[in-house]
């Protein structure tokens, strides 16, 4: 099966090259008008359907080891490192991407089966699509030689093959690493896709701006994978490391962090290129940033240039990842630079304070986020290079820094929705705004009132100071989404005669990407909520005799027993704790330790109890060597429930937005195509 | 915040005495100045709040906790280092637990403990030497970016031809049933769905 698999991967990769250059020379004759003997539409549809049979030589390799992990072939290197015989099975897909080599697989049968579809639904576009498709190529061959040369999956071992491997890293041994790493990573590599339409619009001087509406779509899921593939891995962090908290600011947590910030920015700013025609060169670097810092994540972790827990081996594969960089970010400059008269605005900003203005400011500072995060990265990087000192920038720098922006941004997506296109005046900004502002004082208040001081006994608390401003905050925009919706339903009750039930129904089917996109502002308001109660996170940890108490909050944990207990894969210590809360008993906790035994690592399997108030977050931390007594910390978490409905939340906005607005009875005209450059010949689809 | 944000003039229908003007700006006028004092207030109390420290000696166990990592590579805060046999984080904590005991200042134990175990075992870089450049760099790029936007706009605002335009036209169109509904029907035919 090895052989199979590098087989795979080698034809893949001369499918991609095919793709590429006879993709390339087909749109430099159809551009240039050149007479070729062979048809230039054709040599493209050939250049298609290579990409098309690329994606099933990849396939296959992927296959390939997902084979070899089940029927346990420990001769290939990979397999024998990242699995072993007592590993259950849905385990033994996530050996997949457990490794460098593995993961750089998955990238790749990732972006295939992205290319796959992109080429299939060409018809939509044919010259556009193969642009696209050849740019798609050219990312491909990158991700194929690095897998065929530098970091090859099917490896084989010098000498025999052993009877068992090292087993899977514990820490990927949770149902939801099965889940996490593959979107996270349709998230990166989606990203390359609206990345090909754009420079590939750019590069064919693309007409009006239906390459935003082709690739719309492909946005707003590849956003979606991203937001679910961060958020599943802080849940995975939060029930798994036992430390208590879901985010750490670990230079891998930041990679994923800082494209999802630029893509954000960019699904906000290309509504202003479709509604006004605005900030068009803005989109495309936007959206050509956000695929360089998918990729510059990779680099900094797999080069080793910043340390972090997640960090692959420091490898030459860094190198490739930096000179693919490079060369992708000189494309990028040069076909700008060469179309960039393209890219003019049809219309300017009128006013500082209209709907157009809170975009552009939107964007800023979601991008000043993104270098906060990118700076404190890399500033131990520079740090060192420049006084010779390694500095760590860990959670108080953000804290401090990161913090304060996006409490600023979270206004901006009150303000936002408020303001009229153009430009507003005093009397608007009064009808609007009188609301939500008077909402937020209440809230101050009534955390004031409900004990949130930002000081205590003399001493500033800047934790509570930050909570405080959060929820007023949220209280105020929170008021702003619902009265916009309240506005809408009411004219739509009006007009129809329908309760405000089902008029909000009507009005967010009518413009279900405005609506959808107003939800998904509903939920990122309930994620901040939920963030903000961090600062009032409480722990106590105790070694626990039999029929011993301890005490977080309003429960009493009793300690009624330890044990042990012995599988195929691990060994696990566990102690049993009754909950008491007002004296009754409510129920029972088992937090564990497991000692997995391939890899003879420990892991935590923490015990949650979670209620819309708190959860209650439970590590058995192992027992004392010297009186054998499990050592228990409990945490008190306010508001954790709150991330993960914000995030569901979140889900549900988006999968609105992407659902077609109801058509009214009156419109049923179709856009046509929009037609291409006439110094341009048009490419037919296939046969 | 006066200067920041710009009104389009006001409907030239409108018909207002001069005497009611001067009141209104004088109005204005005083309630710039004191929403000025108010946030200078606000500032000042901030600042004052935030030059305090911790004085009990437990708050100050955790908040230095959190400001230093644990030297045994998991890359987590001392305060929330977790590893069941942790060489290095037992004897950290007892170590800060004395210098805390033994009336050492904030200061003192921080550079203590860097002087020990590395600049790295601080969790944040310092607010001297070149470690400064990293609180203020975002900072800086923060204000740079506002206020070129600013800028900006202003620039685009003073040349386009839609400043002529008046607030209250912008508006009407905005609100008019007629124009709206022209508008749906344009942006229909034109295929877009609607958006923001």
């Amino acid at each position: 099966m090895a052989a199979f698999g590098s087989l795979a991967l080698l034809i893949a990769l001369a499918l991609a090259a095919y793709n590429l250059l006879a993709g390339a020379i087909a749109l430099r004759l159809l551009a240039t008008g050149t007479p070729a003997r062979i048809s230039p539409e054709r040599l493209a549809d050939t250049a298609r359907r290579a990409g098309i049979a690329g994606f099933v030589a990849i396939t296959a390799a992927a296959f390939a080891l997902v084979w070899s992990v089940f029927t346990n072939d420990f001769s290939i290197t990979y397999i024998m490192e990242h699995s072993n015989r007592a590993l259950p099975g849905p385990y033994k897909f996530a050996a997949l991407w457990s490794g460098q080599e593995g993961s750089l697989l998955l990238w790749a049968w990732l972006l295939a089966t992205y290319g796959f579809v992109l080429r299939l639904t060409h018809k939509s576009d044919v010259t556009l699509h193969a642009y696209a498709g050849t740019i798609l190529a050219a990312i491909q061959v990158f991700f194929l030689t690095v897998l065929n040369f530098a970091a090859p999956p099917f490896s084989l071992l010098n000498g025999p093959a052993p009877d068992d491997g090292n087993g899977l890293n514990p820490l990927l041994q949770y149902p939801e690493m099965v889940i996490h790493p593959p979107m996270l990573y349709l998230g990166y590599v989606g990203f390359a896709v609206p990345f090909a339409f754009a420079l590939g619009a750019l590069m064919m001087r693309y007409p009006g701006e239906k390459w935003i509406k082709i690739t719309r779509n492909w946005t707003m899921v590849t956003w979606l994978f991203l937001t679910g593939g961060i958020f599943l891995g802080m849940h995975w962090a939060y029930a798994v490391l036992g430390w208590g908290g879901y985010w750490g600011w670990d230079p891998v947590e930041n990679a994923s962090f800082m494209p999802w910030l630029t893509g954000t920015a960019f699904l906000h700013s290309v509504m202003m290129q479709e509604k006004k025609g605005m900030m068009k060169s803005w989109n495309v670097w936007l959206i050509f940033s956000t695929f360089l810092l998918t990729m510059l994540g990779t680099l900094l972790t797999r080069a080793g240039l910043v340390s972090s827990v997640h960090a692959f081996a420091e490898s030459p594969i860094g190198t490739w990842f930096a000179v693919f960089m490079g060369l992708t970010l000189a494309v990028c400059i040069f076909t700008y630079v060469l179309q960039r008269d393209h890219l003019k605005s049809d219309h300017h900003l009128e006013s500082l304070v209209s709907r157009e203005s809170s975009f552009l400011f939107n964007n800023l500072v979601l991008l000043v986020a993104c270098f906060v995060i990118l700076w404190g990265t890399l500033f131990p990087v520079i740090s060192e290079y420049v006084v010779g000192n390694k500095v760590t920038v860990g959670a108080p720098f953000y804290n401090r820094v990161a913090v304060p922006i996006g409490l600023f941004l979270l206004f901006l997506t009150g303000v936002g929705p408020l303001l009229p296109w153009r430009a507003t005046s005093l009397k608007s900004i009064r009808r609007n705004f009188v609301l939500p502002v008077a909402v937020l004082w209440v809230a101050v208040l009534a955390c004031l009132a409900a004990g949130i001081r930002p000081w205590k006994d003399g001493t500033f608390d800047g934790g509570s100071f930050y909570a405080l401003v959060a929820f007023a905050i949220s209280a105020g925009v929170l008021t702003a989404i619902l009265s916009e919706f309240f506005r809408g339903a009411r004219v739509i009750s009006k007009q129809t005669g329908h309760n405000l039930f089902a008029a909000t129904y009507l009005l967010t089917r009518r413009n279900t990407r405005r609506y959808g996109g107003y939800i998904i502002h509903l939920g990122v308001v309930v994620i901040v909520i939920g963030l903000a109660g961090a600062a009032f996170n409480r722990s106590e940890e105790r070694e626990l005799a039999l029929h011993d108490k301890m005490s977080v909050g309003p429960y009493t944990l009793q300690c009624v027993g330890f044990t042990q207990d012995a599988n195929l894969n691990y060994n696990s210590e566990y102690a049993l704790l009754d909950v008491y809360k007002d004296g009754k008993k409510q129920f029972q906790m088992t937090p564990e330790k497991r000692v997995y035994l391939a890899s003879q690592q420990p892991q935590t399997m923490v015990a949650i109890h979670s209620v819309p108030n708190w959860d209650l977050y439970v590590v058995y931390e192992g027992s004392n060597p010297d009186t054998g007594q499990p050592i228990v910390k409990a945490f008190l978490n306010p508001l954790v429930s709150w991330i993960w409905a914000g995030v569901a939340v979140i889900v549900f906005g988006t999968l609105v937005a992407l659902f077609p607005s109801l058509s009214p009875a009156t419109a049923s005209l179709r856009v046509p195509t929009a037609r291409p450059v006439p110094t341009e010949p048009v490419l037919r689809s296939g046969d | 915040m006066a200067t920041l944000l710009q009104f389009p003039a006001q409907p030239a229908t409108e018909d207002r005495s001069m005497q009611s003007g001067s009141t209104a700006l004088k109005a204005r006028k005083t309630g710039f100045s004191l929403w000025i004092k108010s946030l200078q207030a606000v500032g000042l109390a901030v600042v004052v709040c935030f030059s305090l420290g911790a004085t009990d000696p437990g708050a100050r166990f955790n908040d230095l906790g959190h400001r230093m990592m644990c030297t045994c590579s998991c890359a987590q805060l001392l305060g929330e280092c977790n590893h069941v046999g942790c060489s290095f984080s037992g004897q950290m904590r007892q170590e800060l637990s004395a210098a805390i005991a033994g009336g050492s200042s904030d200061k003192e134990i921080l550079a203590s403990f860097s002087t020990k175990y590395g600049p790295t075992v601080l969790a944040a870089p310092t607010a001297h030497g070149f470690d400064l450049v990293a609180w203020i760099a975002p900072f800086a790029v923060l204000a740079a970016a506002l206020a070129g936007t600013v800028l900006l706009i202003r620039r685009w605002a003073v040349n386009s031809i839609g400043a002529a335009q008046d607030a209250a036209a912008v508006e009407q169109a905005n609100q008019d049933p007629e124009a709206r509904a022209l508008h749906d029907k344009i942006r229909r035919e034109t295929g877009g769905d609607g958006g923001f």
